[in-house]
């Protein structure tokens, strides 16, 4: 912390020998720990105030000393006293509450992404490059990483306590979560939100590494084929590239260059085309038609799994030309120029 | 003014003195005639005997989940068993004990007495409220035995409506029928209140624990019917699949949460405000003193239940609300805190200049404050939004709903068990094993609770049946604690079951205090008044009750 980077590292140094601490391990940690001794403080100062009120009034005023209660109203100025102290006490945590929780939710520009699917009972990460781990984790120190989660079934929930990061894992939609570790070693994950039989085993452990280490994992790890890779094989075998061909006869738009892009649907309004976007209209194409085309597209829920469409998202983000659709295509059509998706607004 | 007028306990001679011949409680006899009553005191009576007995079945599973947590390994008993343990403790606790506890037995008995009333503006609803009470009692029951649920007392979709082969719409029909007798209790206690005040009894002569009650009624009317209406979603999600909460059906599972916290966060002030209405009789009576600031008091319970309404989305922080809904709902839920905060200084500055005795409702009262004060405060830490992401779902919020819930709200039923007990038994309890169960009470309970804080911190998450190992010191701290815990409340079990044979005769008004229902006599007669009392002072008048005896004493001499 800024303001006594001496006395901070010897508190949390010693409350960490004590084990009644959890490691600070992310660049967040110290902010969390700064409002929660700053909250410990306040609590600890009203119950001693709350203590002293009523074993001095107890001592003081007890029978065999005061036999005889002397009767008041109440006083509106000591009245507004305990009104207002709280309430400027409370605000300044609503406040610096507030700061924190913009920190912690509001990822950086830069982040790496990895997704992760919550599933009875485990944890599924999936970074860029094809590396699937289980109830595990692998990121690098000193960058920071953004979590795109989703759950395959229940809730879950996703937490690092040595991180002070926690966020819920929903079915139906993408949740997001980031940090930064600071410090190699490796932490638990815990599933936090109640989520059936075995609930308390669906425990993960994210091992922290030095860039070096990390990127040495990564070429180990691989399986030889990224996200995107695994998509556009999915994108032919389920067979969307027969109407997503990017030609121009084709009956459904061109998907090259949509993602981030702000799209005219039929109905008239405007999206923004994200991860979650994409996910949707796969699933319930029939409520997200582009203008300009049919609702044709049949529905693919229940055809294809999370991890599928988290394959077919990324696929369809690095889609920046028609030249993998076209590679993928097997007819003659390849050759012939692709039109752009009509309504597509480059932001 | 003499100061002998003070005198606490004025106990009548032991030798001489007896039970009313006609009261309450001998009135009719029967099983029959306490099965088909209709007098808001028996029904008390009845409510005291079954919360008693759902909170002991409660607070085995209790017991057992404490058990299994003192080790790290899944030993005791496997995972689903585990987690049918925590869902029936939760659900038993909430819905059969803490909702009705205080409202349904001291509320019932002492409410239309209070208010100088015969009865409750509906006596025959409020003998149906017990029923529905007991139908829901053995859906829940049935549950149990036919092979538990394992949904949490949430009920959380779609865990509950498509994971689980659980016996979740019965144990939730359960929860639903309690909830009409939760109901109809709050609407017969807004009638009477509104409606049946003897001649002079202004609002504001009223008692608090009225006050609370009125409060508390409020909530139980206008959210109950929100949690009806969720678990009617849920039972038909499963049964027939309507999919409002599946996302596959393009139903929402976020709305599952709205609905069922925007009853659950009242709920938990239909919970505590009653408890609130007893600490301020008890720190009244035993300081000789008017309620500091009467009005403020009054208003902050009000407040407390309309603010209530309006932070459920506290539950939801880390679910993907918006951040900026997060920020309205965070501002809104500090403000909810501050009526409490102006109730604890309240309640410490009765006690100022106050004659103060140290009885066993006193005790518990105590113990009341310094238990909700950190039940509070830690409020404050999960209503501030950075904060909560790592509260949240850990044993953070155990320590912290015990501390509101179990510190606050079960102190203060045992303060006012204590309290009236010789009211409605006629007897006084033991008064040195008494005080034994308050302390060991509380310092079981602080065992139990506090090393539940540090746990949060470190960050073990809730309704986890193993652990890593490294969190074991502080949950064997926990059950040893929990054990203690245990005793403090077998005790006023035995000895209060013990002063009902053998305990001293309390007589009208053994603490010398000045609600109406001291100056009738005890056990008081089935209508209450002979005639309708006329009230020309205010709640918390030791002047007039001194003036009263001074009186008395003149006659008799
Ligand atoms: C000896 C006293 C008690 C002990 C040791 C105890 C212990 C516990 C523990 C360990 C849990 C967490 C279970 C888990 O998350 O795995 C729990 C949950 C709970 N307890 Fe207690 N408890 C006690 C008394 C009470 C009482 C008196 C009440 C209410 C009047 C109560 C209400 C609840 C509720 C509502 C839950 C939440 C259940 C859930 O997570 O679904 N407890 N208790
Ligand atoms: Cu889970």
């Amino acid at each position: 912390m800024h303001i006594s980077p001496v006395l901070w590292q010897f508190l949390v140094k010693w409350l960490n020998a004590s084990a009644l601490f959890p490691r600070e391990a992310s660049t967040i940690a110290p902010y969390a720990d700064a409002l929660y001794f700053f909250l410990l403080l306040i609590t600890v100062i009203g119950l001693t105030l709350v203590g002293l009120l009523v074993f001095g009034f107890s001592i003081r005023y007890r029978k065999e000393k005061h036999p005889e209660a002397i009767q008041v109203e109440g006083s509106t100025l000591l009245e507004a006293t305990w009104t207002i102290i709280p309430l400027a006490l409370f605000l300044i945590v609503f406040v610096w509450g507030a700061l924190l929780y913009f920190r912690i939710y509001n990822p950086p520009t830069n982040a790496m992404n990895i997704y992760v699917v919550g599933k009875q009972w485990m944890w599924k990460a999936e970074h860029p490059g094809g590396q699937h781990e289980i109830n595990a984790l692998h990121v690098p120190t000193g960058r920071p990483v953004q979590l795109t989660m989703i759950s395959q079934d229940v809730f879950h929930s996703f937490s690092i306590p040595d991180f002070r990061v926690k966020r819920e894992v929903i079915p139906g939609r993408y949740s997001t979560v980031w940090f930064q570790a600071t410090t190699p070693g490796t932490y638990h994950i815990f599933c936090t939100q109640y989520c059936g039989t075995n609930h308390s085993a669906m425990i993960g452990e994210v091992t922290v590494l030095s860039p070096d280490d990390y990127d040495k994992w990564t070429q180990e790890s691989t399986s030889g084929m990224s996200l995107a890779q695994n998509g556009e094989r999915l994108f032919a075998s389920m067979g969307c590239n027969a109407c997503h061909s990017g030609s121009a006869a084709a009956r459904g738009p061109n998907l090259a260059g949509v993602y981030g892009s702000k799209l005219q649907l039929a109905s008239g309004s405007q999206v923004l085309v994200n991860d979650a976007y994409l996910r949707d209209s796969i699933l319930n194409p029939s409520q997200h038609i582009t203008a300009g085309y049919a609702p044709i597209m049949p529905t693919y829920q229940g055809q294809i799994s999370e991890d599928g469409l988290i394959d077919l998202v990324e696929y369809i983000k690095a889609m920046q030309s028609n030249y993998r659709v076209q590679q993928t295509l097997t007819t003659s059509q390849s050759n012939e120029t692709a039109p752009t998706t009509p309504g597509v607004v480059k932001p | 003014m003499s100061a002998t007028s003070y005198t606490i306990v004025n106990l009548p001679d032991q030798r001489t003195a007896t039970i009313p011949k006609r009261n309450y409680l001998n009135n009719e006899d029967g099983l029959l005639s306490w099965l088909f009553t209709g007098d808001h005191k028996r029904i008390a009576i009845l409510y005291l005997i079954s919360i008693t007995f759902f909170f002991f079945i409660g607070g085995a599973f209790a017991g057992l989940i404490r058990l299994e947590l003192l080790t790290p390994q899944p030993d005791l008993v496997a995972s689903d068993t585990y987690n049918k343990f925590f869902s029936m403790h939760g659900i038993v606790m909430i819905f059969l004990f803490l909702v009705p506890s205080v409202p349904a037995t001291l509320g019932n008995f002492l409410i239309p007495i209070m208010l100088g009333a015969k009865d409750l503006a509906f006596p025959k609803v409020n003998l149906l409220s017990w029923y529905l009470y007991w139908i829901g009692g053995l859906f829940t029951l049935a549950a149990l035995v036919l092979g538990g649920v394992d949904t949490g007392w949430t009920f959380t979709t779609p865990l509950s409506t498509h994971y689980l082969n659980t016996h979740v719409v019965t144990a939730a029909t359960g929860v639903f029928i309690i909830g009409f007798s939760s109901i109809f209790t709050g609407l017969n206690f807004i009638v009477t209140i509104h409606r049946m005040r003897a001649p002079g009894m202004t609002w504001f002569r009223m008692p608090l624990f009225c006050w609370s009650n009125y409060a508390a009624s409020i909530l139980m009317v206008l959210g109950t019917p929100v949690l009806a209406i969720t678990l009617v979603l849920v039972a038909l999600e499963r049964l027939v699949g309507i999919g409002v909460f599946d996302p596959t059906k393009g139903g929402d599972p976020l709305l599952f949460q709205h609905l069922f916290w925007f009853y659950s966060h009242p709920a938990v002030y239909i919970m505590i405000l009653p408890g609130m209405g007893v600490i301020s009789e008890v720190i009244s009576t035993f300081s000789r003193k008017r309620v500091f600031g009467y009005t403020a008091v009054a208003f902050s319970s009000v407040a407390i239940a309309l603010f209530g309404f309006f932070v459920w989305a506290h539950h939801m922080f880390i679910m993907g609300v918006s951040n900026y809904s997060a920020l309205v709902f965070s501002l809104l839920t500090m403000l909810v805190a501050v009526p409490s905060a102006i109730k604890i200084f309240n309640w410490a500055f009765t006690l100022q200049k106050g004659s103060i005795t140290f009885e066993t409702p006193m005790l518990y009262a105590f113990g009341f404050l310094g238990l909700f004060t950190i039940g509070g405060m830690t409020g404050v830490f999960l209503g501030a939004l950075g904060m909560d992401i790592h509260l949240t779902e850990t044993y953070f919020i155990v320590a912290h709903f015990h501390f509101v819930m179990v510190g606050g709200m079960l102190m203060a039923f045992l303060a006012g068990i204590h309290f009236w007990w010789p009211k409605m038994t006629g007897r006084m309890y033991p008064e040195s094993l008494s005080k034994l169960a308050a302390v060991t009470t509380f310092i079981g309970f602080n065992l139990t609770f506090l090393p539940q804080f540090i746990l949060g911190y470190l960050g073990m998450p809730r309704r986890y049946h193993a652990y890593p190992p490294e969190f074991q010191v502080l949950n064997v701290l926990s059950t040893a604690g929990a054990t203690v815990l245990g005793v403090g409340y077998m005790l006023p079990l035995l000895y209060l079951g013990w002063s009902l044979k053998y305990g001293a005769i309390a007589g009208n008004n053994p603490w010398q205090a000045t609600g109406l229902e001291w100056q009738i006599q005890s056990p008081p007669l089935t209508e209450n008044f002979i005639e309708t009392p006329v009230v020309d002072h205010e709640a918390y008048d030791y002047e007039w009750l001194a003036h009263k005896t001074a009186q008395e004493v003149t006659t008799v001499g």
